[in-house]
């Protein structure tokens, strides 16, 4: 099992029942609605500015749809450069085996707490959970990613995870839980975002001066050069990196790309596709481990945790060419209005919905990816051009076909598709229940529209209005206007 | 077996439909890295652009280079600086600051006490209005650039670069590199920006015209 670990969480309601207790939030809509629309317009402003964005989009979808051809090659020369510089690499195929090396090597140090940089590859082994079993204490250090973790809460966005808390939110938590981990706020905080920041400033700085042993991921990492890159904005990302004496990094294995050249494309595209910035405030790279500067201890850990399994589907398997820019979800109709935690997974909106099921199989993520309109903004926004309706569409049947392994029974939608089959194949059953339909629709329709039906229509017709037939169909009245003179618009007689 | 051959096996039979001659490096892939996009002054350009990113930029002659060095020191009222090794010493200003070296090695609980550091860049990137080191002379270690609160940035005119892959042309990647725009900064609160988290919350750049 290539483990359902982390990456979708147990227990959470599927996706449709998920969305309707989000919808119900009136706040959390306004927050998504703001925070969405805003990082829209930044976009959109910044990828205007460049006259090739359209070309860097194509090359950079065209490197990775080959590096991925070849991962196997790039990894092992990964693997050989970062070892020739100084580095130790480690390979786990799941969760459990990532997790138990982290915690190994955090053992071996002694100590018993870590600094994190914001990551989703750690966050979808469950990495902190893990770690907190074996006696170790990880610290966020992301604010807000310290927001999620002090407020007991999952995160709702890839790049801003607290995009549905509120400052007064905020402020409430940090008050509430900050003295529990450490340095409590001060007095008097108030819900400005400046008093709150410095607020988390000031709570971390302890634990950024005494760590010993910090945890990261890794945005990107150059086969050629053993290069691997952190991309961010607060410094708590330089201050993981360079103060502690070892640094354990967990990448995903999709990461990795060919040279060192290649990170000139996707430098220019991550920020501006995912925080609409020409460049975001800190970008750090290093290779292997360099004699007084930094972690003098270097281990980089290659995830698959289901990575080979999405490799292996040649539909799916473009979802591996993520940067993790999270822009899918702030063009995303349902994103806006659902928020993250309805889809139940550390990946959440378009990109969640193709790439968790694969992660951890169809069947344990069997709504997501029907948590779509396919209206294709997301693949208009996508940097590296992932056909997300695509992979939509192509999971939707392995979805259905896994459903229908399960079955003895066909379900009541397949019955009434094949029924509609039927229906359409002959032009008279067609006619026949048009007349039936405009007949029974006059019975139930108010104001020429249907609301909800008894039974088992309910399901449909109780979240949409359908139009009441016309008492007519077209084919009925082109019979009766048109072929009885058998005359044409013209007036030429046949 | 390790977790090593299993990884490396599940790739391999991933990719059964890859036919096994196909080169990893193939046709190269068109790239068109368009530099004009900058424009004909890309000194110009940068300081616009580090500016908009609300760092504090001058532009000087080099007469008065170690003059707006000060000037910016003053400004915030720092009282020790951190000078690396390596830096130019007719670029280190005098004033109501104490000088603090790096060799030996200054603790962390000392760097984080200190107001500010003062340091060369190795590029620079107009577009981007970013600023790069690489722990070469005159920028120290990393964590010299990180834990005091005011970063002062001394850039030649001539170590601009227009775009991204023009600079990383000029970087080295054996070297740990740090790429800079703009001071600290965060937006996880209501997407509002807020410069000043855990790097320094003052950038400033004093760009110096070529000779």
């Amino acid at each position: 099992m290539s483990g359902a670990d982390n990456v979708v969480w147990l227990g959470t309601p599927p996706f449709p029942e998920a969305a309707r207790a989000a919808l119900a939030d009136t706040r959390l809509r306004a927050n998504l609605r703001r925070a969405t629309g805003t990082i829209r317009d930044r976009r959109l402003a910044v990828t205007a500015e460049l006259d090739d964005w359209e070309d860097l989009r194509e090359t950079a979808a065209a490197l990775k749809r080959r590096t991925l051809r070849h991962l196997d090659r790039h990894l092992l020369r990964l693997e050989e450069t970062v070892t020739a510089a100084g580095g130790t690499v480690h390979w786990a195929a799941d969760a459990a085996e990532a997790n138990a090396i982290v915690t190994r090597l955090v053992r071996a140090t002694g100590e018993n707490e870590i600094v994190k940089v914001k990551s989703m590859a750690t966050q979808e082994i469950g990495l902190n959970e893990a770690l907190a079993e074996a006696g170790i204490r990880a610290y966020e250090t992301d604010l807000a990613e310290l927001i999620v973790q002090l407020g007991g809460d999952r995160p709702s966005h890839i790049l801003v995870p607290a995009i549905h808390r509120g400052r007064s939110e905020i402020r409430e938590i940090f008050r509430r839980q900050m003295g529990k981990w450490g340095r409590p706020a001060a007095e008097g905080l108030t819900d400005d975002p400046r008093d709150l920041a410095e607020a988390a400033r000031l709570h971390l700085r302890e634990k950024f001066l005494r760590a010993k042993v910090a945890v990261s991921g890794a945005n990107f990492a150059a086969a050629d050069t053993g290069t691997v890159v952190v991309v961010e904005s607060e410094g708590n990302g330089r201050m993981c990196l360079t103060l502690p004496e070892t640094l354990i990094t967990v990448m995903g294995i999709e990461k990795v790309l060919p040279s060192f050249a290649d990170l000139d494309v996707f430098l220019r595209l991550l920020p501006r596709s995912s925080t609409g910035e020409r460049m975001n405030p800190y970008t750090s790279l290093w290779t292997g481990v360099m004699e007084g500067d930094g972690p003098q201890d270097f281990h980089l850990v290659l995830l698959d945790n289901g990575r080979t399994a999405t490799l292996a589907d040649e539909v799916g398997r473009q979802a591996l060419s993520c940067i993790r820019c999270s822009a899918c979800l702030n063009v995303c109709p349902v994103y806006e209005r659902t928020g993250g935690h309805a889809y139940g997974s550390v990946y959440p909106g378009p990109i969640g919905a193709v790439l968790t099921p694969q992660l951890v199989g169809v069947e344990n993520a069997a709504s997501l990816p029907f948590a779509s309109t396919l209206c294709g903004a997301c693949y208009d926004a996508c940097p590296v051009k992932i056909d997300i309706p695509e992979v939509l569409v192509h999971l939707r049947s392995k979805a259905v076909e896994a459903k229908r392994r399960d079955r003895i029974l066909p379900t009541p939608e397949a019955l009434a598709m094949k029924a509609a089959g039927a229906v359409l194949s002959s032009p008279r059953r067609l006619a026949a229940l048009q007349r039936l339909a405009a007949l029974g629709a006059r019975l139930v329709a108010r104001d020429g529209r249907i609301g909800v039906l008894p039974g088992p229509f309910a399901r449909w017709s109780g979240t949409r209005d359908t139009p009441a037939p016309a008492r007519e169909s077209l084919r009925a009245w082109w019979r009766r206007t048109r072929e009885e003179g058998r005359t044409t618009r013209n007036g030429k007689s046949r | 077996m390790s977790g090593r051959d299993t990884v490396l096996g599940a790739i391999r039979s991933a990719l059964a439909d890859v036919p096994g001659a196909e080169a990893s490096d193939g046709d190269p892939i068109p790239r068109d890295p368009r530099s004009h996009q900058a424009g004909p002054d890309v000194v110009e350009l940068f300081v616009e652009r580090a500016a908009d990113y609300r760092a504090t930029v001058v532009r000087v002659p080099p007469s008065d280079a170690v003059a707006a060095v000060g000037r910016a020191l003053a400004r915030t009222g720092a009282k020790s600086l951190v000078v690396p090794p390596g830096f130019p010493e007719d670029l280190v200003a005098e004033g109501a600051w104490s000088r603090l070296e790096d060799t030996p090695p200054l603790t962390v609980r000392q760097l984080d006490a200190a107001d500010a550091v003062l340091t060369t860049v190795a590029a620079a990137i107009a577009l981007t209005g970013t600023v790069v080191l690489d722990s070469g002379p005159g920028q120290g270690r990393r964590a010299l650039t990180l834990l005091p609160d005011q970063h002062v940035c001394v850039v030649r005119a001539s170590q601009i670069a227009a775009d991204v892959p023009e600079a990383l042309r000029l970087l080295h990647p054996r070297r740990p590199l740090t790429l800079i725009s703009g001071p600290s900064a965060t937006s996880d609160i209501e997407l509002d920006r807020v410069e000043g988290v855990h790097g320094p919350r003052t950038l400033d750049l004093v760009v110096i015209a070529d000779d």
